[in-house]
C-alpha cells in the first residue's frame, strides 16, 4: 500500500501532540504507523470501529483492566505487557482459553513516541505470545500534565472449555491450596525502579501470562480446580482473603512453604514489607481437590511459569473466615486484609 | 418485732456469703432469712434494735475472704417474719447483675485439709471451699452454680453434699466442692500417651522435676511447662524447645523462705505474693544463683506461690524453685485441654500432669511490679479477673460499653451500672487463637453480666484487629461505635482506677509508649496531653522521628538510631567524627543509601514520637540489642537494667534536650544535645552503665521540666504518668519524686496495666463520658 502520508510518522525523536488524537490525518498515521504495524493481524487491518468474530461454541467471559503504572519501563517489564498480561490473565482466571484482547491508549501530550512504539512493540510481542491479538482499539490525547505518559486500558473476551466451573466462591474445607511461584517479585522491582532503591541484585518483575499455565492445569483437573486468581495488588494475602470471603470458609497456609526469592525476601527485609501483601503479576492461586493437588502440582511444575509451585495450604471449615499462618516457629498467625498502606500498629 | 431490709451489692455470691450473714444472724439471737438475688444478696432481719444494729455493724467487718462488698443500704421493715428462725433460702435469680469472684489462692483451712493426714482431702490437688480456689477458670454461664460450670462432670459424694447444704460449713454452696471419692483426678503420662503406673503422680513429677526432665502441668488457667530452675541443662532445654531464646522464664517457689533465698522481698512485695491472687511478682534478685537462662541479663526474678493444692503439693516435695512458664510453642496461648497439650506440647515436654477438670477460660499468670512505692500490675488475669472497677461518680447513669481494647497485650472491658469490668489478659490478637478466644471470652462476659452493648469503643487505629472486630460488632448490634485516641485511653484509664469523678478538672498527663495512632494520622507515643474524660488536648510531644521500614524498625533497634542521628546531624560527617564508635560501625554496614532514601521519600517509614523507639534508640547506641530484638521492649528494659546500679550517682547531661513550639503551638522535645553528649561520651570511654544511667536522667528532667513548664501556663498540678514506658522503674520514680517535691499529685496506674492492657477501661470511661454527654446536650433545657 502506498504512504498516503506526506511524511513518515518521526518516531525516533516526534512526541505526541493532542492532533494524535483529534480524529483527523494524524490520528489514522499514528495507527496506522504504529499500532497497525505493530499489533498486525487481519481482524485489525479492516480498520473498523470494531472487530467483528466468530465465537466456538460454549460460555464466553470478558474481563477488562485499566494498567497505570510508574515507572512505565522496569525489570521484567513494561506498561506495554503488562497491560496484556493483566487482561490475559484476568481471564484465564476463569479456566478460559483466550480469544481476542482490545486496547484503549490514552496519551499525554508530549509523550516521546519512540517510547510509545517500544510500548507497542511490547505488548504486541505479549500478545503474540499469549495467542491473544488485539483486534480493536482506540486512543485519545490530554493534554501535557493531565496523564502520567500513558495509561493503557485492556480488555479480553476468552471461551471456557465444558466442564471447567471456576470460582471464587466454590473453596470447600479440605481443598488444597496451590501457588504457582515465588511471591512479592513485581512489587518490589516496581517500588525498586520507582524510587530509585538500590539492591544487592535487580529484583525482576515476574510479568507474564498465565494462559498457558492455565490450560495445561484445567487438561489435567478439568472438574477438580475449583478456585483460580491471580495475586496482583494486595499480594497474596488478599487473594487468600478474598477467597475465603466469598466461599465463606477459612484456610490455614505454611511459611515455610511460600516460596519467595532471596533477593525479594531481602529487600523487603529492607524496606518492612511484608511479602504477603506485595504484588505479583505472574502468579496464580489453585484451589483443587485434595486428590489431585499432587498430580496438579506436577503439572504446573512441567511448565516454565511454574516451575516454583508448592502446595501452601489447605482450607478449613471456620465460622470467622480467618486466613491463618503457621509461622516458622509453630505459631499460627491471622494473615488479615490489607488496611490502607501498611501502618505499624505494634507498639 | 423491729425488722430491716438489707441490700448488698458487689462480690457477694460464690464466696460463702450467706453462711456468714446466717453465722451472725444467729450471734445477734436474729430471726429471718438471706437469699441471694440479681442484685446480689437479700436479707430480712427482725429482731431487737440493738442487736440489729450490731448485726449491720459487723457485716463489712465479717466479710469472707473473696468477697467485695460496693454497697450496703437499709431500710425499716414493716411486714413479719415468716420463720422462727434464721434461714438461708433459695435463690432468686430474675436478672444478673452480681459479678462473679476471680480464681483465689488455696486458703489456709484448705492448706491444713490437705496437710492433715486424718483429713479425707489428704494430699487431694483439688481441695477448695467458698473462700478459696477455681471460679472465671471453670464458668461456663451465669448464674454461678455447678452445673454451670466444668465441675458439672462430677457429682458430689453424700459427704461433699452434706457440706455443701450445711450453711455452718465453709463449704456450703462452695460449686466446685469435691473430695477424693467425687471429684477429679490427676495422672502423669509419658510422651507416648501412656498413663505412667504411679501411687502419687505428684510426688512422681516433683520427682521428675529433679531429674531434670520438663513436666507439662495442667494448672488452673492452662499449662504450664515445669523444670527445675537450679538446673542449666534443663532451663536452657526448655528455653530450646520453646524457642523463647530471651524473655525471663516465671518462677514457683514453696515458700517466701525459698524465694527470699535468690530474691530480695519487701514488705509489700511479701503482701502482694500471699495476695489471694497470687501473681507473679518481679522481684530483684539477689543471693543464690538459679540457672542463667531462667532470666539472661535481668537483674529480676519474677516469682510466685504455689495458689492450687495441686501447686503446693507439687512444691512441698522440691527444694529448689521450679520454672513454671506458659505450655505453649513460642508466643501461642497457653494450653488449656489435654488433647491440646499432648499434641501441642510433644516437642517440648517429657511428661504430662494431667487433670479432668476442663479448664472452661484460659487465664494466665497476672504481673505486678513494685515501682514509686506501690504494687502495680503489669499483667492482670488469674485472681483478678473478673473483678470490678466501682467506677468514680458521675459514671452511674452511663450507657452499656463495650470497649473492644489494643492489639498486642489485648483486654477487653465491660461498662455497665457504674462499674468497669476489665477482661484477663487475652494477648495478642494477631495470633489466631487468641483471636478465637478474644470472640469467646466477649461472648461469656457479655452472658455472665447479662450484658448488651449500646455503645462500642475502639482504638482509632483502623489497622487494629480490635478496632475491626469492633465495627463488625457494632453493626450487627446496632451500638454506636466511639472511636477513641490511644493516649486519651490511657490517661482516662488513670484516671478512673484513682476515683477521679467525671466531671473533675482536667489533668497534665505524660503518656509514653509505643506507639499509637494520633488524631493527625501520625504515630504518636511521647506525648504531653491535657485532658479529663471527655476531651484531650495535645500539649506537648517528642520531635517526630521516620521510623524506616515500619514495624521493621519495632524489630530492629538501630534502625531507630539511625533515624535519630539522621534527622539531628550530618550523615557524613558524624561518622567521620565517630568513627571508631561500634554504633557507627554497626550502621556503616547497613543498607543506609535505601533507608536514607526510605526516610527521605517516605516510603514505608510514618513520622513517629515514640518513646519506646526513642528508647531502642539510646539502647542500640550503647550496643544492647542493636540489631534485633526478640520480644517488645526487650532493648529498653536493658538500658534500665544497664542504669540500675549506678542511677543514683549520676545526673542528667546539660543542654540534652530543647523545646520548639511546632506550628499548631505544642511543644516539641527534641534531643540533638543528649545525642550529642552520649557519643562525646562513648568516644572517650565512658562507662556504658553511667551513659545508660544519663540518658535515664535527662528523659526524666526533660519530662519534669515541661511538665512543670505546662503545670505554670496552666494552672493545674495534676498529673498522670502513664503508657508502657513508665513500667521502667528508674524513669516512673525518678519523675514521680521530682514532681512531687515541686507540689504536684502524681497519678500512675495500680491495679490496671500501664501499658496497653490497660487501654481497654480508658476506652470504656471515654466512650461513656462522650455518650452521656451527647444525650444531656440534646435533652431539652428543663424549666
Amino acid at each position: 500500500m502506498p504512504n498516503p502520508y506526506t511524511t513518515k510518522l518521526n518516531i525516533a525523536t516526534g512526541k505526541v501532540d493532542l492532533s494524535h488524537g483529534g480524529g483527523g490525518r494524524a490520528m489514522a498515521q499514528l495507527i496506522d504507523e504504529l499500532f497497525i504495524k505493530h499489533f498486525d493481524n487481519d481482524l485489525l487491518r479492516q480498520r473498523n470501529d470494531q472487530a467483528l468474530f466468530t465465537v466456538p461454541a460454549g460460555r464466553l467471559v470478558i474481563s477488562t483492566d485499566g494498567h497505570v503504572i510508574s515507572p512505565l519501563f522496569f525489570p521484567g517489564g513494561d506498561i506495554g505487557s503488562l497491560a496484556v498480561h493483566g487482561t490475559v490473565n484476568d481471564v484465564a482466571m476463569s479456566g478460559a482459553k483466550p480469544l481476542y484482547l482490545a486496547a484503549g491508549f490514552i496519551l499525554e501530550e508530549g509523550f516521546p513516541l519512540a517510547d510509545l512504539e517500544k510500548i507497542v512493540i511490547s505488548m504486541a510481542a505479549a500478545a503474540k505470545r499469549a495467542g491473544m491479538p488485539v483486534v480493536t482499539g482506540d486512543t485519545k490525547v490530554v493534554e501535557r500534565g493531565k496523564g502520567d505518559g500513558v495509561f493503557i486500558t485492556t480488555t479480553g473476551v476468552g471461551i471456557v472449555p465444558e466442564g471447567v466451573n471456576i470460582s471464587g466462591d466454590r473453596a470447600q474445607p479440605g481443598c488444597a491450596i496451590l501457588l504457582s511461584g515465588s511471591i512479592g517479585d513485581h512489587g518490589v522491582a516496581i517500588m525498586a525502579g520507582r524510587e530509585n532503591l538500590q539492591f544487592d541484585t535487580t529484583i525482576v518483575s515476574d510479568s507474564a501470562a498465565l494462559n498457558g499455565l492455565v490450560a495445561d492445569m484445567v487438561a489435567a483437573a478439568p472438574a477438580d480446580i475449583f478456585c483460580l486468581r491471580d495475586p496482583t495488588r494486595g499480594g497474596l494475602a488478599t487473594a487468600l482473603n478474598e477467597l475465603a470471603q466469598q466461599s465463606g470458609v477459612g484456610m490455614i497456609i505454611d511459611e515455610t512453604r511460600i516460596p519467595i526469592k532471596s533477593e525479594v525476601k531481602a529487600a523487603c527485609e529492607i524496606l518492612g514489607l511484608d511479602p504477603l501483601y506485595v504484588a505479583n503479576e505472574g502468579k496464580l492461586v489453585c484451589i483443587c481437590a485434595a486428590a489431585v493437588a499432587d498430580e496438579l502440582l506436577a503439572v504446573m511444575r512441567q511448565h516454565p511459569l511454574g516451575g516454583d509451585a508448592a502446595i501452601i495450604g489447605e482450607v478449613i471449615a471456620d465460622k470467622h473466615g480467618f486466613v491463618q499462618m503457621t509461622t516458622a516457629f509453630g505459631g499460627r498467625r491471622i494473615v488479615d486484609w490489607p488496611v490502607g498502606e501498611q501502618l505499624p500498629r505494634i507498639c | 418485732m423491729p425488722g430491716k431490709a438489707i441490700r448488698i451489692r458487689g462480690v457477694v455470691q460464690g464466696v460463702g456469703f450467706r453462711p456468714m450473714i446466717w453465722h451472725l444472724a444467729k450471734q445477734h439471737r436474729l430471726i429471718g432469712e438471706v437469699w441471694n438475688d440479681g442484685l446480689g444478696v437479700m436479707i430480712h432481719a427482725f429482731g431487737n434494735a440493738n442487736d440489729l444494729d450490731a448485726f449491720i455493724r459487723q457485716i463489712p467487718l465479717n466479710k469472707p475472704p473473696l468477697a467485695r462488698i460496693d454497697n450496703l443500704e437499709v431500710q425499716a421493715l414493716d411486714v413479719q417474719p415468716q420463720n422462727d428462725e434464721f434461714c438461708i433460702v433459695a435463690s432468686q435469680h430474675n436478672g444478673v447483675e452480681t459479678p462473679l469472684a476471680a480464681d483465689a489462692a488455696t486458703c489456709a483451712d484448705c492448706l491444713a485439709d490437705i496437710a492433715d493426714p486424718d483429713n479425707r482431702r489428704y494430699r487431694y490437688p483439688f481441695t477448695n471451699c467458698t473462700h478459696c480456689g477455681p471460679r472465671l477458670s471453670i464458668i461456663r454461664r451465669v448464674p454461678y452454680d455447678r452445673n454451670h460450670t466444668s465441675m458439672a462432670e462430677f457429682a458430689m459424694c453424700p459427704q461433699c453434699k452434706q457440706e455443701y447444704d450445711d450453711p455452718a460449713d465453709r463449704r456450703f454452696h462452695a460449686q466446685a466442692n469435691c473430695c477424693p471419692d467425687c471429684g477429679p483426678k490427676v495422672w502423669l503420662e509419658d510422651r507416648h500417651g501412656q498413663q505412667m503406673d504411679c501411687d502419687d503422680p505428684i510426688s512422681r513429677t516433683a520427682e521428675l522435676i529433679r531429674q531434670g526432665y520438663i513436666v507439662a502441668i495442667k494448672g488452673l488457667g492452662g499449662f504450664h511447662l515445669a523444670c527445675n530452675a537450679a538446673d542449666a541443662d534443663a532451663v536452657a532445654r526448655l528455653r530450646e524447645r520453646k524457642r523463647r531464646y530471651a524473655k525471663p522464664f516465671a518462677l514457683m517457689a514453696r515458700n517466701i523462705e525459698t524465694i527470699a533465698r535468690y530474691a530480695i522481698v519487701n514488705e509489700q512485695e511479701n503482701l502482694a505474693l500471699h495476695d489471694k491472687a497470687a501473681p507473679i511478682v518481679l522481684l530483684t534478685a539477689q543471693g543464690e544463683m538459679l540457672a542463667p537462662y531462667v532470666a539472661p541479663n535481668d537483674d529480676k526474678l519474677g516469682f510466685m506461690l504455689p495458689y492450687t493444692p495441686l501447686h503446693t503439693l507439687l512444691l512441698q516435695d522440691l527444694d529448689a524453685p521450679i520454672v513454671l512458664t506458659s505450655g505453649n510453642i513460642s508466643d501461642e496461648p497457653q494450653c488449656t485441654c489435654n488433647d491440646e497439650a499432648r499434641e501441642k506440647l510433644k516437642e517440648l515436654a517429657d511428661y504430662w500432669l494431667l487433670h479432668d477438670r476442663d479448664i472452661v477460660n484460659r487465664l494466665d499468670d497476672s504481673v505486678a511490679r513494685m515501682m514509686d512505692g506501690k504494687i502495680r500490675l503489669l499483667r492482670r488475669a488469674r485472681g483478678y479477673s473478673p473483678e470490678a472497677l466501682v467506677l468514680p461518680s458521675g459514671f452511674e447513669q452511663a450507657d452499656n460499653i463495650l470497649a473492644m481494647g489494643a492489639e498486642l497485650k489485648n483486654s477487653f472491658c465491660l461498662l455497665k451500672n457504674g462499674q468497669a469490668v476489665v477482661s484477663q489478659h487475652i494477648g495478642d490478637l494477631a495470633y489466631a487463637a487468641v483471636q478465637v478466644d478474644y470472640r469467646k471470652a466477649i461472648d461469656l462476659y457479655r452472658q455472665l453480666y447479662g450484658f448488651k452493648p449500646q455503645c462500642i469503643a475502639v482504638d482509632n487505629h483502623p489497622g487494629y484487629l480490635s478496632a475491626q472486630y469492633g465495627k463488625t460488632l457494632a453493626e450487627t448490634e446496632a451500638a454506636v461505635l466511639v472511636p477513641v485516641q490511644h493516649h486519651h485511653a490511657h490517661l482516662a484509664a488513670c484516671l478512673a482506677e484513682h476515683g477521679v469523678a467525671l466531671d473533675a478538672p482536667p489533668v497534665l498527663a505524660a503518656i509514653f509508649d509505643g506507639l499509637g495512632m494520633g488524631d493527625d494520622g501520625e504515630l504518636w507515643g511521647g506525648e504531653f496531653l491535657l485532658g479529663d474524660y471527655k476531651n484531650y488536648t495535645r500539649l506537648g510531644h517528642f520531635q517526630p522521628i521516620a521510623l524506616p521500614g515500619g514495624a521493621q524498625a519495632m524489630r530492629e533497634p538501630w534502625r531507630n538510631t539511625y533515624a535519630q542521628l539522621l534527622h539531628y546531624f550530618d550523615w557524613q560527617t558524624l561518622q567521620q567524627d565517630y568513627a571508631e564508635l561500634d554504633i557507627i560501625k554497626l550502621l556503616a554496614s547497613k543498607p543506609l543509601a535505601t533507608l536514607a532514601t526510605m526516610i527521605g521519600k517516605n516510603i514505608n517509614s510514618p513520622l513517629s514520637t515514640s518513646c519506646g523507639r526513642w528508647f531502642d534508640a539510646f539502647a542500640a547506641v550503647l550496643g544492647l540489642h542493636s540489631e534485633q530484638v526478640w520480644y517488645e521492649g526487650q532493648a529498653a528494659i536493658a538500658l534500665e537494667i544497664l542504669a540500675t546500679p549506678v542511677f543514683a550517682g549520676e545526673k542528667p547531661y546539660p543542654q540534652a534536650w530543647a523545646i520548639d513550639r511546632s506550628e499548631g503551638g505544642s511543644s516539641v522535645l527534641s534531643w540533638q544535645g543528649l545525642w550529642q553528649a552520649v557519643l562525646d561520651d562513648l568516644k572517650h570511654d565512658v562507662d556504658k552503665a553511667r551513659i545508660a544511667a544519663r540518658i535515664h536522667h535527662s528523659l526524666a528532667d526533660a519530662t519534669v521540666s515541661l511538665l512543670n513548664d505546662l503545670s505554670r501556663q496552666t494552672g493545674i498540678d495534676s498529673i498522670v504518668l502513664s503508657g508502657g514506658v513508665f513500667q521502667n522503674r528508674l524513669l516512673l520514680e525518678a519523675v514521680s519524686e521530682q514532681l512531687r517535691k515541686s507540689g504536684k499529685t502524681v497519678l500512675s496506674p495500680q491495679r490496671y496495666p500501664m501499658n496497653d492492657g490497660g487501654l481497654a477501661l480508658g476506652q470504656a470511661v471515654i466512650a461513656a463520658a462522650r455518650v452521656n454527654s451527647v444525650q444531656m446536650d440534646s435533652q431539652p433545657d428543663s424549666v
